[in-house]
Formats: structure tokens, C-alpha cells, sequence
């Protein structure tokens, strides 16, 4: 009786990985389909209650809305005052923010 | 087929090798498999995220308008909104009430919002606020409103579990009990919804609307998701954190191979040389060997992170997520599986790997194999 090649053995775990891949990206298809239509609902709350963003981050008003979050949110209790808010890592500045334009130099 | 079965002779010459030292290349790959964990559960975890905000968010208010004074957020008076309502392309002009709420009662901030939907003194409020106060439909909420008096609401309906990213923390009331309850003076909003009717025209308006109005910042659907391009990105805190933790770790792989080869596997390539292996095969030997454990952690990486993300809900991300906030969205990430993204995390940690792990060899086998046995 021959023994297994370790090669042999190595391509069918790398195989197996593989399909493991490949099963994800058939997974996230029918997910993607099976979620649609809640994804529609909440969009239609979204569109109903003219809401701006997610309520993922709650801890702080500049990261439970960043989108309408200004300049100086993070900053608020005094010009040197440091982010105390773990969630306000998870967010990078808003782009609008970081860019000058006609809107952003309100006073 | 017989250069197959040459590179296949290679690849068990490589893995016997590799298994006689089974404890030092194991913890490699487990290692090298953890980084990658890390790295694709973040570039997941953000990508799920963005689509989930280009899906959700399309029909966000085309143009919000804010009044700042002194670098904050100040309510708009409904003379702005006469003004707005002026400029030339501008189909609608909807004052928006809105507002947060801290809970003493549960630690909790709520965010407010209006909707002419509804009831005076009836309440709509989402999963996550529902779940905080352990309220149901009918049930009677207490709230301590801005003059100290406490206004019932009556809960009429408790927002589905499945639009919790949108409303885990809302609140719905009326524009009458919004004004009753935070004492807003008549003839001011919160902020104004501009409706254009051609979304081409969004951000002409609201040009035109800063040259008027100073004083006002207006936000376009664009940058609202475009915030979220923001969330999980490469610039943000604890993405950066990561990594550079990933970098770091493989800086030190790198560093480990590039700075020459252990005195073991120095008299291995020059045993190989001497038994009459050409440099080449060596060579290839190497490169099997760099493929091996890089793919294999690659794979297993990937899977992992793919897993932890779509199946386990990205729990490790949870309390980073959570932070303070009493309230967390019992949310669950819609599986994304960009084949680019594969790709790049492939390139980012796979070919690295391998060149590192090649170059020192190259070294090493070019040179006499009698010096080689003997440093």
C-alpha cells in the first residue's frame, strides 16, 4: 500500500478552501437577494421619515449623524478637548468636511 | 505532464520539509492567517457597510439646509425657508423638526423624530428603544420633557427589528408634542428639506443658497453617502490601527526572511547544491515553500474573516462599534463578496510574502555550497 503524497494532500485542503470561497460568494448572492426587500422597507422609512443616517454609531450626536455632523462637532466642549468617543475612530472625517467649498465656510 | 509532475516532486520535497518543522511553521501561518483575518473582516465589514448606505440612503433628503452661529447647529427660521423657496429650480422647501433625547432612565440617547403620520400624544419608537424600556404597543411611555414636566406618550407602534441600522433609536411624535416637548419656539425647524425636483440641480441650488444665506451650510444626498465612503475607510482610527498592526507584523515577517536564513536551512540549500540541485531548483523549491504557507493563510484568512463578519455578525467589531452608546442596532451585515477586494487582499499580503521569501534564498543558492555548509 502506497502512502498518501503530501502534495496530494496539500492540494485537497487548499481545494477544500477554495470551495469554502466559493461557497461565500454564492452565499453573499442569495443573501444579497434575500435581503432586498427589507432593504427596500427600510429604505422606504428612510425616504418617510427623511432620515439622513445610520443609527449605528448612538454614543455621541456627531457620530449618530455624521453626515450633518459640522467641523467642530468632535470639539464642542472646548477647542482642544480630545475625541472621548470610541466610535468617533471608527468614522474618517466626513470628505464635504475636509474639502473647501462654497458651503463650508460658514461662520 | 512532465513538468508537472517535476513541480509536484518539488511540492512534496517542500512540504516534508516544511513538516519537519511543524511547531515554528505552524505558529507562521496561524500568525499570517490571523493578520489577514484582521484585514479582510475590516475591508468587509466597511464594504458591507457602504452598499448597505448606497442602498438605503438613495432617497435621503436631496438637500438639507442648516443655520450655524458661532460653529454650531442653531434652528433655522421659517423666513429661510421663504428665501430658499425663491430660488429659481426649488420645488419644495419642508421645514424638519428633529432632535436627541438623553434618557436618564436608561443612559440611553433617543433621537426625535416628526411625522404629521401620527397622533397627537402617540409614540412610534424603533426596536432598540423598545427593547431599552421593555415597552410594547399600548404601553405607556414617561418622558421628562424641556420645562420638567413629564408628557405621556402612548407607544402605537414599535418600528420592525429589520430597519433597525435606520431607526434602532427613533422616536416618532407629532410636530405639535415635538414643539410641546422641547419648548421650540413657533416659526423655527430644526433645519429645512430642499426638494429640486431634478437632482442635477442640487448642487447649483445649494450654492446658491450659501451665497444667499450665509449663514446656512446645505448638505447634498451626494455627501451624505459619501459620509459613509468615510466609515470603515482606510483613514479612519481604528482601521489605520489595524493596519499597522498588519504592517507591522508584516514588516517582521519580512524582516525575519530578508535578513538572511536560518543556519538549518543554510546547510539545507547547500546539502541540495551538493547533491546536484541547480540553483534554479532551489529556487523553485523556495518559491513553493513562500506559496504554501502564504496561500494557505491567505485562504484560510479570508474564509475566517468572511465568516466573522456575515455569520457571526462581526461580533470582535461590537464593542468597538457599541462604544458608549446604550442603544446597538441588532444589525447583521449584508454578505458582500467583491472579487476586486479578494484580489486586493491577495496582492496586499500573498506576493509580498513570496518576494520576501525568494530574494534572501537567491542569495544564498548562487553561492559555493561548500561556504554554504560551513557559515
Amino acid at each position: 500500500m502506497t502512502a498518501t503524497r503530501p502534495s496530494s494532500s496539500y492540494l485537497l485542503a487548499t481545494c477544500a478552501l477554495l470551495a469554502l470561497l466559493a461557497a461565500a460568494a454564492v452565499h453573499a448572492t442569495l443573501a444579497q437577494r434575500a435581503a432586498a426587500p427589507s432593504q427596500a422597507r427600510t429604505a422606504a422609512l428612510v425616504k418617510r421619515l427623511e432620515l439622513t443616517d445610520f443609527a449605528l454609531l448612538t454614543d455621541a450626536r456627531y457620530s449618530r449623524n455624521p453626515s450633518q455632523a459640522d467641523r467642530h462637532a468632535p470639539f464642542q466642549d472646548h477647542p482642544l478637548a480630545l475625541e472621548h468617543f470610541p466610535s468617533g475612530s471608527l468614522i474618517a472625517v466626513p470628505p464635504q468636511l475636509r474639502e473647501r467649498s462654497v458651503n463650508h465656510g460658514t461662520p | 505532464m512532465a513538468l508537472l509532475e517535476r513541480q509536484r516532486r518539488l511540492l512534496d520535497f517542500t512540504l516534508s520539509s516544511l513538516l519537519r518543522r511543524k511547531g515554528k511553521n505552524g505558529a507562521l501561518v496561524a500568525v499570517y492567517a490571523l493578520t489577514i483575518f484582521l484585514l479582510a473582516s475590516v475591508l468587509f465589514f466597511g464594504e458591507s457597510l457602504r452598499r448597505e448606505a448606497s442602498i438605503i440612503l438613495a432617497d435621503a433628503p436631496s438637500l438639507v439646509v442648516q443655520r450655524m452661529m458661532a460653529g454650531r447647529h442653531e434652528l433655522i427660521p421659517d423666513s429661510y425657508a421663504d428665501q430658499v423657496r425663491s430660488i429659481r429650480g426649488v420645488r419644495s422647501v419642508k421645514p424638519r423638526l428633529w432632535g436627541y433625547y438623553y434618557d436618564p432612565l436608561s443612559g440611553a440617547n433617543y433621537t426625535i423624530v416628526t411625522s404629521e403620520e401620527r397622533k397627537n400624544g402617540t409614540i412610534a419608537i424603533g426596536s432598540g428603544v423598545a427593547s431599552t424600556r421593555k415597552l410594547a404597543v399600548d404601553d405607556v411611555l414617561p418622558l421628562r420633557a424641556s420645562k420638567g414636566d413629564t408628557m405621556l406618550f402612548t407607544v402605537a407602534e414599535v418600528l420592525s427589528e429589520e430597519s433597525a441600522l435606520a431607526s434602532a433609536d427613533l422616536m416618532i411624535v407629532t410636530p405639535a408634542d415635538f414643539r410641546e416637548f422641547f419648548a421650540m419656539p413657533a416659526g423655527f425647524a430644526t433645519d429645512l428639506i430642499v426638494d429640486s425636483g431634478n437632482p442635477r440641480e442640487c448642487s447649483t441650488i445649494a450654492e446658491k443658497i450659501a451665497i444667499r444665506l450665509p449663514d446656512t451650510r446645505p448638505i447634498v444626498r451626494e455627501e451624505i453617502l459619501r459620509t459613509y465612503d468615510a466609515i470603515f475607510g482606510l483613514r479612519s482610527g481604528m482601521v489605520l490601527a489595524v493596519l499597522a498592526c498588519a504592517v507591522i507584523a508584516f514588516l517582521i515577517f519580512a524582516w525575519d526572511k530578508a535578513t538572511g536564513l536560518s543556519a538549518e536551512e543554510r546547510a539545507e540549500i547547500g546539502i541540495l547544491k551538493a547533491v546536484g540541485w541547480d540553483t534554479s531548483d532551489v529556487l523553485l523549491m523556495k518559491f513553493w515553500e513562500g506559496t504554501v504557507i502564504s496561500v494557505t493563510a491567505f485562504l484560510a484568512g479570508t474564509a475566517l474573516a468572511y465568516a466573522h463578519v456575515f455569520l457571526a455578525g462581526a461580533s470582535l467589531f461590537e464593542p468597538a462599534l457599541k462604544g458608549w452608546s446604550v442603544i446597538y442596532p441588532a444589525f447583521r451585515p449584508t454578505p458582500v463578496f467583491d472579487p476586486a477586494q479578494i484580489v486586493t487582499i491577495f496582492f496586499l499580503t500573498v506576493v509580498p510574502y513570496i518576494a520576501v521569501t525568494v530574494v534572501p534564498v537567491w542569495r544564498a543558492a548562487t553561492i559555493d555550497p561548500d561556504a554554504v555548509m560551513r557559515t
